[in-house]
């Protein structure tokens, strides 16, 4: 077999095996090479320890979502890793490597037509002062994969640079052993050569990104109550906000969080909280009072299964209606929802901006899988989009905050600023800010604030829209990398498919949603929800002009382009 | 307090927005407002470096009848806001007003963590022991026994100590007054507001329509008879034991106040890119 365009390796391990280390120690070898890959990591119910399992997927092209099938799986153990027997597709071509000294291969594994190949990594690490068998593990999958020792050796260097050099040593050992022990096996699919790039690789989370993309949309205060799987933003954000200026303030929960940020952002700093679905639910109350007051926030929903506890470390969809509905009253507010680990970069400056331009709140939309999952990718681009409101400054006579303006935004004074003095309001006001029941003042605010984002020129940025073919699968979120690869492999088999997925959910663009489905005969939906959220949104608010499917399924397991796949062939 | 230019020769009446109150002819809150504006005249701020931050209730109207920057937000979260105001903006004078309701009831979380906070700002709770708002039920400070039509006969249950909660979550200055002295209020308000990090307020404000019997409150009130202390174990014992009635300063506390973790706002952000470059 020849080189191939990607490649996947699963390892899996019982608690302490080190099975996630050695996966991430080979897509930081793979990025610093010049591949790109992506790495997710599942795991037991334990809160520290369980068995563990490492998925990595590594290619010569942007990874955006995991394989239908891995090419190699190393068991360090074989403890538990029945549970994830859903999460890793074996087939004929994939190679096992199982460790005779412990026990038999689970299902997956033996009721695969996989190749198994033995080698005992726990005797082996046994020979090795102070030797561990996931060391040994990384060098037979270094070797398999084509790999140098020196770049697999490399990042283990890095980790364990406080630890001191006998531990050094004994990885190095270790791993050497690893590439011995995979000398003789016969393995034939390798991964083609990276394109020739000088860039450095990125190695990020989705949820880092998301913390970076804040900061350069200019984000300088952050409140923080720790929920899974968003709590990484927060702990990323605590030291590097205060490197650029700013602060990050722990809340006693949700509501605290989100008026904190909330009277940060009325004394002129922007800000922002990071949380999941019950932390989302806490802060609607307060999201309609922003939206009411005209008070730029940005909340980063990172969303899990649900409803209420559901599954904290799994990924799902079903916040979409909570985000763009789940506020009392006539509430306009942007929903955004970036694509994938890099896109979270972008995406969330980009609602930074828009949150500030537009004095509204802005509730992004991540997930799990893009969140917690690490990426080796070219560096997000630069763009230009930083956080500035129109602010109200050299006032003269009577101000007017609400004050109505041809595009619905009215210049905002800060605390300090004389002249500017005004009450912010969750009750109905005037244009000068005043409490009122009147049905003038009422229809005119809710106009002003619905027309401010309406009116909006949002750009191209709006939606992903690739392609031009008459099948159209409609997806957002980080369900977009999965379409588009089942989108490419179903052109491949003649098929002529597009890929239409929006990063701006909230308000919608029915004009712009026209243009990208112009000329189609087919609309598959894709989301991840047990009740088609995504769906019903679509059929509410645009026009689908033409014969709609949709596929969806809950999570916990992600939805693969293979799945996808098999949903555009199927359909006769 | 934040060390803004005083301007000197201020009156009272700057601080007025002119805004009508809606509240009842002899609320207490008319006279909460008029000891506000005093105090502000008293320590000479300029009305655009105070934020007055509140909830809802009747009590929580007070932000729109001053001159100064104000955020009437939703029910119970005026701490929380104001400490993302004040944390982010420290040359600001912080005050926030609330009610029972809001600031024992629906807000009480948030009295806890503010006081152990400890973050510059003055707390001042008008007390009325009911819900006048939402038109007479019964609030955490509400005897047990006052009939409403919520609480047929009583709620039963216990009233709710402010004073010892605050005093217990690290709150640094305690005091108590009564609206129907505005002078004596508006001093305790400007020592409040000058005593360095979180000092609570409760006044004594009586809803004369839920609760006209409250009327009567100001024949009940007296001057606390001991000097405020710095001690917490006497200042405990003091605020268990006392029939809620002494007024003035209770404690002053010598907690150091939140201070926010802030660097410098020159680091270039591509500094920040080096975590993730390979
Ligand atoms: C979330 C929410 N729940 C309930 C209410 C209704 N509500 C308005 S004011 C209030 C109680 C106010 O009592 P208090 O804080 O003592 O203020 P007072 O009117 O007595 O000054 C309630 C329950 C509300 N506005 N928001
Ligand atoms: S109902 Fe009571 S608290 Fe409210 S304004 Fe009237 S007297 Fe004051
Ligand atoms: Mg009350």
């Amino acid at each position: 077999m020849g080189a191939l365009p990607s490649i996947s390796i699963a390892i899996v391990g019982s608690g302490g095996a080190g099975a996630l280390t050695a996966a991430d120690a080979l897509l930081e070898a793979a990025g610093a090479a010049g591949w790109h890959g992506l790495f997710t990591r599942t795991m037991g119910p334990q809160i520290r320890g369980g068995e563990a399992a490492g998925l990595l997927r590594l290619a010569i092209h942007p990874v955006e979502c995991l394989p239908d099938h891995f090419d190699l799986l190393i068991g360090i153990d074989w403890l538990n890793a029945h549970r994830f027997g859903a999460e890793i597709k074996l087939g004929p071509q994939t190679l096992v490597i199982s460790d005779p000294g412990s026990g038999e291969p689970p299902p997956i594994v033996t009721q695969s037509a996989a190749r198994v190949v033995e080698i005992p990594m726990k005797e082996m690490a046994k020979a090795v002062l102070d030797g561990r068998a996931n060391m040994i593990a990384l060098g037979i999958a270094g070797r398999l994969l084509g790999f140098t020792t020196e770049q697999v050796f490399a990042p283990i260097e890095k980790r364990l640079a406080h630890k001191g050099a006998t531990a050094i040593e004994a990885s190095r050992a270790g791993i050497l052993v690893g590439f011995g022990a995979a000398a003789g096996i016969d393995f034939d699919r390798h991964l083609a050569a990276p394109t020739p790039n000088s860039a450095r690789r990125w190695l990020l989370s989705g949820n880092e990104a998301t913390a970076l993309g804040a900061i350069r949309g200019g984000i300088r205060f952050a409140a923080a109550y720790p929920i899974t799987p968003a709590t990484e933003i927060l702990e990323w954000l605590a030291p590097n906000l205060v490197k650029v200026g700013g602060t990050l303030l722990q809340a006693e929960d949700e509501l605290a969080a989100i008026n904190m940020i909330i009277g940060s952002s009325f004394g002129g700093t922007p800000a922002l909280t990071a949380t999941s679905g019950p932390g989302l639910s806490l802060m609607i109350e307060a999201l309609g009072l922003a939206t009411a007051a005209e008070i730029p926030v940005v909340v980063v929903d990172v969303m899990r299964g649900g409803p209420s506890t559901g599954i904290p470390t799994k990924s799902e969809q079903g916040d979409l209606n909570i985000a763009i509905y789940g506020l009392h009253g006539d509430a306009p507010h942007l929903v955004l929802a970036p694509q994938s680990v890099g896109d979270c970069l972008f995406t969330t400056q980009w609602a930074t901006y828009l949150a500030e331009v537009l004095q509204a709140p802005a509730i992004i939309l991540s997930d799990q899988f893009m969140g917690q999952s690490r990426a080796a990718i070219e560096r997000p681009a630069d763009v230009a989009f930083i956080g500035a409101r129109t602010l109200a400054a050299d006032i003269a006579g009577a101000y007017k905050r609400y004050a109505m303006a041809v595009n619905g935004v009215s210049p905002m004074a800060i605390p300090g600023t004389s002249g500017g003095q005004y009450t912010a309001d969750g009750l109905t006001h005037s244009e000068r800010g005043t409490p009122t029941s009147g049905a003038a003042d009422h229809s005119a605010q809710l106009d002003k604030r619905r027309d401010k984002l309406e009116h909006f020129n949002f750009g191209d940025h709006w939606a992903s829209v690739e392609g031009n073919g008459n099948l159209a699968v409609i997806t957002w979120g980080s369900l977009t990398g999965a379409a588009r690869e089942a989108a490419g492999r179903a052109v491949a088999d003649g098929i002529d498919a597009r890929v239409v997925a929006p990063r701006l959910l909230s308000p919608v663009r029915p004009e712009q949603m026209t243009a990208a489905l112009e000329g189609v005969k087919r609309i598959l939906v894709v989301e991840q929800t047990h009740g088609g959220q995504f769906h019903k949104y679509l059929r509410a608010h645009y026009d689908l002009p033409a014969p709609v499917r949709v596929f969806h399924r809950p999570g916990p397991l992600p939805i693969t382009a293979g799945e996808i796949h098999r949903a555009i062939m199927g359909w006769k | 307090m934040s060390s803004v230019n005083k301007r000197l020769a201020a009156k009272p009446a700057d601080y007025k927005s002119g805004e009508k109150p809606i509240w009842c002819p002899g609320c207490g809150d008319h006279h909460v407002l008029m000891s506000f504006t005093r105090a502000f005249a008293q320590l000479g701020l300029p009305s655009e470096q105070i934020a007055v931050i509140s909830g809802i209730g009747c009590s929580s109207r007070i932000p729109a009848y001053t001159n100064c920057y104000g955020f009437h937000g939703v029910h119970g979260r005026s701490l929380a806001l104001a400490a993302g105001l004040k944390v982010t903006r420290p040359d600001l004078t912080v005050v926030v007003a609330s009610g029972d309701g809001d600031g024992y009831s629906i807000g009480g979380n948030h009295f806890l963590h503010a006081c152990r906070r400890n973050i510059d700002m003055t707390y001042v709770v008008m007390d009325n022991h009911i819900y006048g708002m939402t038109k007479g039920q019964p609030s955490p400070t509400t005897e047990p026994e006052f009939d409403t039509a919520l609480s047929p006969g009583g709620t039963r249950v216990r009233p709710f100590h402010p004073l010892v909660i605050a005093l217990a979550s690290g709150a640094n200055f305690i005091a108590r007054c009564f609206s129907g002295q505005p002078n004596e209020t508006a001093e305790v308000l400007v020592e409040a507001i000058r005593h360095p990090g979180f000092s609570f307020v409760e006044i004594l404000s009586p809803c004369v329509t839920f609760r006209p019997d409250e009327k009567a409150w100001k024949d009940l009130v007296r001057p606390a008879p001991v000097a405020p202390t710095n001690d917490q174990g006497k200042a405990a014992r003091r605020l268990m034991t006392d029939d809620g009635f002494n007024v003035g300063i209770l404690y002053r506390g010598n907690r150091t106040p939140f201070q926010a973790m802030v660097g410098t706002c020159n680091t270039d952000l591509l500094e920040l890119e080096k975590d993730f470059e390979l």
